[in-house]
């Protein structure tokens, strides 16, 4: 019987992929201290909601230009229709994240609201969307 | 990246479009002021004019008054004190130390630097003294060092009274004197958790037996919690003997000075509203203080208009808040209150309150960067406000910044503080110093 080595990669690098981590752990969690804001009154889960979404912008914009770079030089070439389909989720991400954040910027009971809970869940939807683009396997590359 | 900028100036640009801009027919003064609908957009309207120098010119006043400064290089004078034998005090300072709760706090931190002066306040009080009466300083000295943030000041029977921004200390006065050595004796601790809104604004009751501070509150509108909330939005009664405090009226969102009026001798407030809810909302006012009264904050501000940016809501507060007697426009942010007495500067100025306003940042338009005049009659406001001391914005810069406004009895002129250009104004009738100066203008 014949054996080959197959070698998967996927298809953010590893160091993407962290910086790709923080958005999927932020968002939601920003969703969640939305929620419980919303439940509570309770000022302190919008001042937390208010720094995961900073935090998830900040690493959103990063993986980001990591993305349109990635689409020329890095492991996307290699898949151009995925890559763009991820871009195109990223900045979404991105955008959306920042005007949340800017929506979690009004004071007290504005900061959330039914525009910031959606932002959080699209946000969010979108984080995991893009993290299965990037964690799942994307080519086949073989030896002999 | 070409993509990214694409996607960042539409965005910019939707953002900044959700602002509604200022109606110019929208009527702001006076007793019953027009108030728009609610807008707290996305993104808050940031104008802040940065400062710049003054070079040769002054600011202007009316036909008939002149303008002189008679004290420069102080550092962020606030609030000034005529003493019994003329001389001049001005508290000196800059406090506030509200720990940046949000990223918006930072950001916001970083664009009002842009607005103030970067000397570093002096945490002290200047004395001036005009010897010969020629209405020119012979003599600018430091009176009273290691103060914290000091604002309110108050004399009252050979003692005086400095409002820190965390106490309320006092220092026995000898006639005269140039210089008074230690900290002074502490009267009361003053709320200073946290101090969003800082300054201690102070004045004392006609008979002397009574001290009033207002004493901020610590957010725009409650968005800290209301527990760092106590004993904040509130002006205080403290007797002067004791030290004893009780809480006179509540709900005065930011309550930046007091004086008490010659005619009916009730207790006077100027009182900065709340922010980000629209260029034109809300309305900074001007009202006589009744003791127990609530005044709105941070549930409703201008009687009933409910804010709904506070939760939970309390109607059961905001169905007896009471109404402000006169509005002085929306974000003019009044710091400086004074009255006239026996015919005040003459003319349109002989009777009614000055207002210093520090001037906007939460609109598009600016607003306030002057010192207005509110007519009085029978110790009511009548009138429309008139424009005293104007000419601080020139070319999108701030020249100089308004702040405490001090009536001086004697001689018939008012003082003014600029925190901007660390510059004491002094605006008299043309004529009334025996002899005009150089630096004299109209």
């Amino acid at each position: 019987m014949d054996r080959r080595v197959t070698n998967s990669r996927s298809f953010a690098n590893p160091l993407h992929a962290i910086l790709l981590a923080f958005p999927v752990a932020l968002y939601p969690a920003a969703l969640l201290t939305d929620i419980t804001y919303l439940n509570t009154a309770e000022i302190q889960w919008t001042n937390f909601s208010s720094w995961l979404i900073a935090g998830a912008d900040l690493f959103a914009g990063l993986v980001l230009a990591w993305a349109l770079l990635g689409l020329f030089f890095g492991r996307a070439r290699h898949a151009k229709s995925r890559g763009t389909v991820y871009v195109i989720i990223i900045a979404a991400m991105f955008g959306l994240g920042v005007l949340n954040a800017f929506q979690h910027a009004r004071d007290g009971w504005h900061s959330v609201g039914t525009l910031g809970l959606v932002l959080s869940v699209l946000c969010s939807i979108l984080a995991l969307i893009a993290a299965f683009i990037a964690y799942g396997t994307q080519a086949v590359v073989q030896r002999a | 990246m070409n993509r990214l900028a694409h996607l960042a100036f539409p965005l910019t640009f939707a953002l900044t479009a959700c602002q509604v801009s200022s109606d110019p027919d929208l009527h702001q003064t006076g007793e019953r002021p027009e108030l728009p609908e609610q807008n707290d957009s996305l993104v808050p309207a940031m104008e802040i004019p940065t400062p710049e120098g003054w070079g040769d010119e002054l600011p202007a006043v009316p036909e008939g008054y002149t303008v002189s400064a008679i004290a420069q290089d102080l550092k962020i004078p606030r609030q000034t004190l005529v003493l019994p034998n003329g001389d001049i005090l001005v508290a000196e300072g800059a406090g506030g130390k509200a720990p940046k709760l949000r990223p918006k706090d930072v950001i916001a931190g970083w664009i009002k630097k842009r607005g103030k002066s970067s000397v570093k306040g002096g945490n002290r009080i200047t004395l001036l003294r005009d010897e010969d009466g020629d209405g020119q300083t012979d003599l600018q000295t430091t009176f009273i060092e290691g103060l914290d943030a000091p604002y309110g000041l108050a004399f009252v029977d050979g003692t005086l009274y400095v409002a820190n921004q965390g106490n309320l200390v006092s220092f026995e006065y000898t006639e005269g004197a140039t210089s008074i050595a230690g900290s002074g004796t502490e009267v009361t601790k003053l709320p200073a958790k946290i101090n969003h809104h800082w300054t201690k604004a102070m004045t004392a009751s006609p008979d002397g037996s009574k001290l009033y501070v207002g004493i901020g509150s610590n957010s725009n509108v409650g968005e800290r919690g209301m527990d760092v909330e106590e004993d904040r939005a509130v002006i205080w009664e403290i007797d002067r003997e004791t030290g004893a405090s009780r809480i006179f009226a509540s709900g005065i969102r930011n309550p930046t000075a007091l004086a008490f009026d010659p005619w009916n001798e009730q207790l006077w407030a100027v009182v900065n509203e709340r922010d980000e809810l629209g260029p034109q909302l809300v309305p900074d006012y001007l009202t006589s203080v009744r003791d127990g009264a609530f005044y709105g904050w941070p549930y409703s501000y201008y009687g009933q208009n409910v804010d709904p940016r506070i939760k939970p809501a309390r109607p059961d507060l905001v169905k007896n808040a009471v109404v402000p007697d006169y509005a002085l426009g929306s974000h003019v942010a009044a710091l400086g209150v004074d009255f006239t007495t026996e015919g005040g500067l003459g003319g349109r100025f002989g009777e009614g309150a000055f207002v210093g306003m520090h001037g906007s940042w939460n609109r598009a338009d600016p607003s306030g960067y002057k010192v207005v005049f509110v007519p009085f009659r029978g110790g009511r406001p009548s009138g429309e406000p008139i424009d005293l001391l104007t000419g601080f914005l020139k070319d999108g810069h701030a020249r100089g910044r308004p702040v405490g406004v001090t009536y001086d009895e004697a001689r018939r002129v008012l003082y003014v503080a600029d925190d901007v250009s660390n510059t004491v104004w002094r605006i008299a009738p043309r004529g009334a110093a025996r002899r005009a100066s150089p630096q004299e203008t109209t």
